[in-house]
């Protein structure tokens, strides 16, 4: 009897070994193919945009020849875009996230606003598009201009922000605030003295995290109703506008026209990342590196 | 001399202290707080109003048609084929995004070495923050023309192209979130099922996903939420043809790119053309509320706190 109490079926754990080890390398086969998929992506955008990516590209105007096109109105158009965005999110964001961390108390209200900004963050991008046309453009007159559209995308962003912020305050220690108090001074001084300082590198990582997601999106400009084509550089906060994802959208769209646009989309989309991941490489540093630890 | 100093900075701050800050601050930020509030009624004002606008136009027995044509003499308002666009679309999409999301998750949480999953990490991160006018052009310029090669019978602008590329593109949120859940299962409770002789593979099945199954089912109904709301993917690889069919070689309009064609182009203010993009907006509003509820709902009622 006590032999067989010892004398497991060899056989069935080798397979059940052997199973383990089928499956393991299952799933590191589908993760090699996710990888070799990213890379297939990279390389026919990279080798589409080869002999179209130059400087004359990054420093011409829209032309009806392809080989002349560039994408500077976009880059302007993007970077009049982000100077609505960043100001607007950034007050927005921390404001709502110093109320929803040190002022509110628990309530009805701050439990109210929380769940309206998760909810708010997985609305589908293109519903921030009909708000902006509705309201922007068409309440508020103000058009297809970059004033609209940076409005539009700031709504949008706000989630990341407020949520980011909250993080970075909430990290902060409660000994800093208790010392603060102590030394006699009242909510806004620490707030403003002690507690901001401390929070500021999550807040500016949380920051540019929205400033990239505001770079790429496309649906809500598209649904505000850009202009395909624009003949003018912007230069104020009224005029119209494109921005690089459009300028990918419509040269992507007219491909079937034009062959050379799929080359035209696939440089512009090589500067569209390679903007996104300094962006997202700063966010990294600034991270690592001036984040305290207490 | 230190001392003196703190005192004097003790005093100043007390001199200094205004009530009018301690009051004025609070009302302030509960203010901006507010304006996130107002974005949301300000969603739902519009949608609600101007799609008011349209039922009171379309009779219910039209809306739920098949037949879709908004521009012509005739117009024709029907529903069913942007939502069969919608749903086949996502049903592709989940194919690909949740047996490959799952098996990313469960490699990782439970496979891979620490310093693999340090590298694996963030490509995956990489994947999540490309945008999607990208995945768009990946689709149409790229994965359509191979699809076209191997189904002869492929249109240029079809359902299946967008469908996958769209579950390529929500692995990463599948992966990511399912192995927060799968993380967050204690060890001892792996450890517990390695002591009786299970090998990984059993434990992860038989233990960590049933512990982490609400956590796992989440992220399932917010990457369908994703999918349902996805717009620039499916207006550039699928088309605008409002055709009613099941055939994922065909182009169908989804409900988002149906709201694409229409803002972009001239469908003049006050037409029921124009309300009709309101109303599409409200169900995609709708859809999109509900899953994101229903992820909320199985994290409190079945998530387990260990």
């Amino acid at each position: 009897m006590k032999e067989t109490r010892f004398n497991i079926d060899e056989n069935r754990i080798k397979r059940r070994i052997m199973l383990n080890n089928r499956v393991r390398d299952l799933f590191s086969v589908v993760i090699v193919l996710v990888m070799a998929i990213l890379l297939v992506l990279l390389y026919r955008i990279g080798k589409d945009s080869i002999g179209w990516l130059d400087l004359q590209f990054l420093t011409s105007n829209l032309s009806i020849f392809p080989e002349k096109a560039g994408i500077k109105g976009a880059i302007i158009g993007s970077l009049y875009m982000m100077l609505v965005v960043i100001p607007i999110t950034l007050i927005l964001g921390v404001a709502t996230a110093i109320y929803l961390e040190e002022y509110a108390n628990d309530g009805k209200v701050q439990r109210f606003i929380k769940i309206n900004i998760s909810n708010l963050a997985s609305v589908p991008s293109v519903i921030f598009g009909l708000l902006g046309l509705t309201f922007f453009s068409r309440m508020l007159n103000l058009g297809s201009s970059i004033l609209a559209g940076g409005l539009t995308m700031s709504l949008l962003v706000l989630p990341i922000v407020v949520v980011a912020a909250q993080e970075a305050l909430k990290a902060v220690p409660s000994f800093l605030r208790e010392a603060s108090y102590g030394m006699g001074a009242d909510k806004w001084t620490t707030i403003w003295r002690v507690i901001l300082p401390v929070a500021l590198p999550g807040i500016l990582t949380g920051a540019i995290l929205a400033m990239s997601r505001a770079i790429g999106e496309t649906a809500p400009l598209v649904a505000l109703g850009i202009p395909t084509l624009l003949m003018r550089i912007p230069n104020s906060l009224m005029d119209n506008f494109t921005v690089l994802p459009i300028q990918i959208y419509y040269w992507t769209l007219d491909s079937v026209l034009t062959r050379e646009y799929t080359f035209l989309a696939a440089a512009t989309i090589v500067v569209l990342l390679v903007t996104l991941f300094i962006l997202n490489s700063i966010a990294i540093v600034i991270r690592n590196k001036f984040q305290k630890t207490f | 001399m230190k001392n003196n100093e703190i005192r004097d900075l003790i005093q100043h701050n007390i001199k200094n202290k205004s009530h009018f800050s301690d009051k004025a601050m609070p009302l302030f930020f509960l203010t901006m707080a507010l304006i996130s509030v107002l974005t949301t009624f300000g969603i739902v004002y519009t949608l609600v109003v101007d799609a008011f606008k349209f039922f009171a136009n379309v009779p219910l027995s039209e809306v739920f048609s098949t037949r879709l044509q908004p521009l012509s003499a005739n117009p024709s308002f029907g529903i069913l084929p942007l939502l069969n666009g919608t749903i086949l679309t996502t049903i592709i999409a989940m194919i690909v995004a949740v047996p490959v999301g799952m098996a990313a998750a469960i490699y990782l949480s439970q496979f891979a070495s620490k310093k693999l999953r340090k590298m694996l990490k963030p490509i995956l991160e990489i994947l999540a923050g490309i945008p999607t006018i990208v995945y768009g052009f990946f689709a149409y310029s790229v994965v359509t023309p191979i699809l076209m090669t191997l189904i002869p019978s492929l249109e240029p602008k079809n359902v299946l192209s967008p469908g996958l590329v769209m579950g390529i593109m929500i692995i990463p949120m599948v992966a990511s979130l399912s192995e927060d859940a799968m993380n967050a299962v204690p060890s001892i409770m792996k450890d517990g099922a390695t002591g009786l002789g299970s090998t990984k593979l059993e434990t992860t099945f038989k233990v960590v996903i049933p512990a982490a199954i609400s956590g796992i089912m989440s992220s399932i109904v917010l990457a369908i939420s994703r999918a349902i709301g996805e717009t620039m993917i499916v207006t550039i690889a699928s088309g605008s043809s409002k055709r009613f069919t099941f055939d994922i070689t065909q182009s169908m309009q989804t409900m988002t790119s149906y709201i694409v064609e229409f803002t972009s182009g001239d469908a003049g203010s006050g037409t029921v053309g124009y309300y009709s993009l309101y109303a599409v907006g409200l169900i995609l509003f709708i859809f999109t509320l509900t899953m994101n509820l229903i992820a909320q709902y199985i994290t409190k009622k079945y998530g387990e706190r260990y």
